[in-house]
């Protein structure tokens, strides 16, 4: 059979040019720029050895911060997205029945909407003094729950992952659905007959069968998180002062002052974590 | 079976809540677009006394949201035309004719899922390219950026078309081209549509490729029309929703209008790992 030439190379070379170019030849070729003094300010490029990271991990700088915020957010929006997409997912399979797929429609609206658009919104909604939030909660006798959202450098990242947090969960309760229902309804059967309730058949039976699902959540909401920015440039743009700034924000400032050297360096560390990370993840879902 | 029923409007009460929570924002600036600038200052959801259908207009001329229209559609229509295409005509090779160095190929283009962009090297790309600052720019970094996805969720539904159908259609005397155009191609269309509405509003939402590589105004797409309609125009909310509502609406309408593509390629490309 000459099958093979049927299925020829060239036919892969548009996407191979394409990401080999646009994604590749930068990631690999800004490693090579992290040890310069690339600059806006001069049209000479120096080899600067380590000074680049040196500067990324100073104390003084900082980079260290930015990295902290960004873990930060990357941590409590898994944790938040999954637990509230799990809940949601278990209200519109087990709890609702008719009506379940309007619902659902709903609730993912956000996911398609420019994060962009959705920041700008919530600045008005979290304004202290006239938005809708402080204004719901004063009305409900809640007044003192009312905060200065994104003034107070304390609240702010955890006030920009709320909203992160309210556009994003409608992507991970729609994944965990489909999760939900791949458990077979026997083993749901076989643990009432068991005696278990809503808790035990949730530990036992709903949570170890949606392990994949869970893991698959977890990567999607990783892979964002670390590199989220238009939530956070448009609702704080990284203040109060640094309190929100993540990895990209900080890329973005070095970017527009012309800090190409130190940004790239920052880059590539991100660029190089993540590809290990990738790596094993795909050799993780390949087994699986 | 009282304890039951209770049960059951209790669920559909905390559903309900769920969908207002969700849907709130949008009705604000529904309601808001449609304000004076006084009756809008403070975002409320209390519903305009008059309707200000005026606001559109304005921010239809003073926005530029026509040519900010079309730099959107442009960018949206052909990088999803470009990518879809490539990854689809990749991916079909690479899951057909499994070598070893194809399979590696296979994981190295997904490995793209992961990776993040470095925007000083590409800035340099872009220039030596002359790409930067064009029409023609925007539409190729977005294809690029669907690549690894698209190829992806398309080599997971490929297993799904028998091979003996390639193998009829050769001994028929089909080339490459037929075979891929003629045979593959429509039984690929349920993903193909799913890779496409998803690549198209992603390429409509996205908001920090034009941010680094379009100095020129006369190149924005919406969002970054937007978002400086609103440094300008922050005082004025009623205009600012407006705005905003007219670069959300195509979205919403896509939306609507695909949702069981969307939510089933959600589920197809997570699930199937």
């Amino acid at each position: 059979m000459k099958l093979r030439s049927n299925y020829p190379f060239y036919f892969t070379l548009g996407a191979l040019v394409l990401y080999l170019v646009f994604m590749i030849l930068p990631g690999v070729s800004g490693i090579a720029y992290s040890f310069t003094n690339w600059s806006s300010f001069s049209s000479k490029i120096n080899f600067v050895g380590l000074e680049n990271f040196k500067t990324i991990f100073s104390a003084s700088g900082n980079y260290l911060l930015f990295v902290k915020n960004t873990f930060i957010f990357t941590l409590v929006t898994i944790v938040a997205k999954t637990v509230l997409g799990l809940a949601l997912a278990l209200l519109l399979t087990e709890g609702v029945k008719r009506m379940a797929y309007f619902y659902r429609t709903v609730i993912y609206l956000p996911v398609v909407l420019p994060m962009l658009t959705i920041a700008l919104i919530f600045r008005s909604i979290l304004n202290p003094a006239t938005g809708l939030l402080n204004t719901v909660l004063r009305g409900v006798g809640l007044g003192v729950l009312a905060q200065k959202w994104l003034v107070n450098p304390h609240i702010a990242l955890y006030s920009v992952i709320g909203v992160d947090t309210w556009a994003g969960v409608g992507y991970i309760m729609v994944i965990l659905i489909a999760g939900l229902q791949s458990v077979p309804r026997e083993y749901y059967e076989a643990a009432e007959v068991d005696g278990a309730g809503f808790w035990a058949k949730l530990f036992w039976v709903t949570l170890p069968l949606m392990m994949p699902a869970i893991i698959i959540v977890t990567v999607l909401n990783l892979l964002y998180a670390l590199r989220v920015f238009d939530v956070v440039y448009a609702l704080t743009n990284g203040g109060p002062g640094y309190a929100t700034d993540v990895i990209y924000t900080a890329i973005f400032q070095d970017f527009s002052q012309g800090l190409w050297g130190l940004g790239t360096a920052f880059s590539s560390l991100l660029f190089v974590f993540m590809g290990v990370l990738g790596y094993f993840v795909i050799r993780f879902m390949d087994r699986g | 079976m009282l304890p039951k029923r209770i049960k059951q409007v209790g669920a559909h009460l905390l559903a309900i809540f769920a969908g207002l929570v969700t849907v709130i924002p949008v009705y604000l600036i529904i309601v808001n677009s449609l304000k004076s600038k006084a009756d809008a200052s403070s975002m409320s959801a209390a519903l305009p006394a008059v309707l200000h259908l005026e606001n559109f207009t304005t921010v239809i001329t003073v926005g530029k949201l026509v040519q900010g229209f079309g730099n959107s559609i442009f960018y949206a229509t052909f990088s999803t035309i470009i990518g879809t295409l490539c990854a689809a005509m990749a991916a079909f090779v690479l899951s057909r004719n499994r070598t070893r160095f194809n399979r590696f190929l296979y994981f190295f283009i997904i490995l793209g899922i992961a990776l993040p962009t470095n925007y000083f090297t590409l800035t340099k790309v872009m220039q030596i390219t002359d790409l930067i600052n064009t029409r023609i720019g925007m539409v190729i970094l977005y294809a690029a950026g669907q690549i690894p996805f698209g190829v992806f969720l398309i080599y997971g539904f490929l297993d799904t078309i028998p091979r003996e159908l390639d193998e009829a259609a050769i001994i028929d005397g089909c080339g490459p081209f037929q075979l891929f155009f003629q045979v593959i191609v429509p039984l690929l269309t349920p993903v193909l549509v799913t890779e496409a509405i998803l690549s198209f509003l992603g390429a409509w939402n996205n908001f920090i490729m034009p941010l680094y590589y379009l100095n020129n105004s006369a190149n924005w797409p919406m969002t970054l029309s937007v978002y400086n309609f609103f440094g300008q125009w922050q005082q004025y909310w009623n205009l600012v929703s407006a705005d905003i509502l007219m670069t959300i609406l195509p979205a919403i309408m896509v939306y609507l209008a695909a949702q069981r593509y969307i939510l089933s390629g959600m589920t197809i490309g997570a699930v199937k790992g």
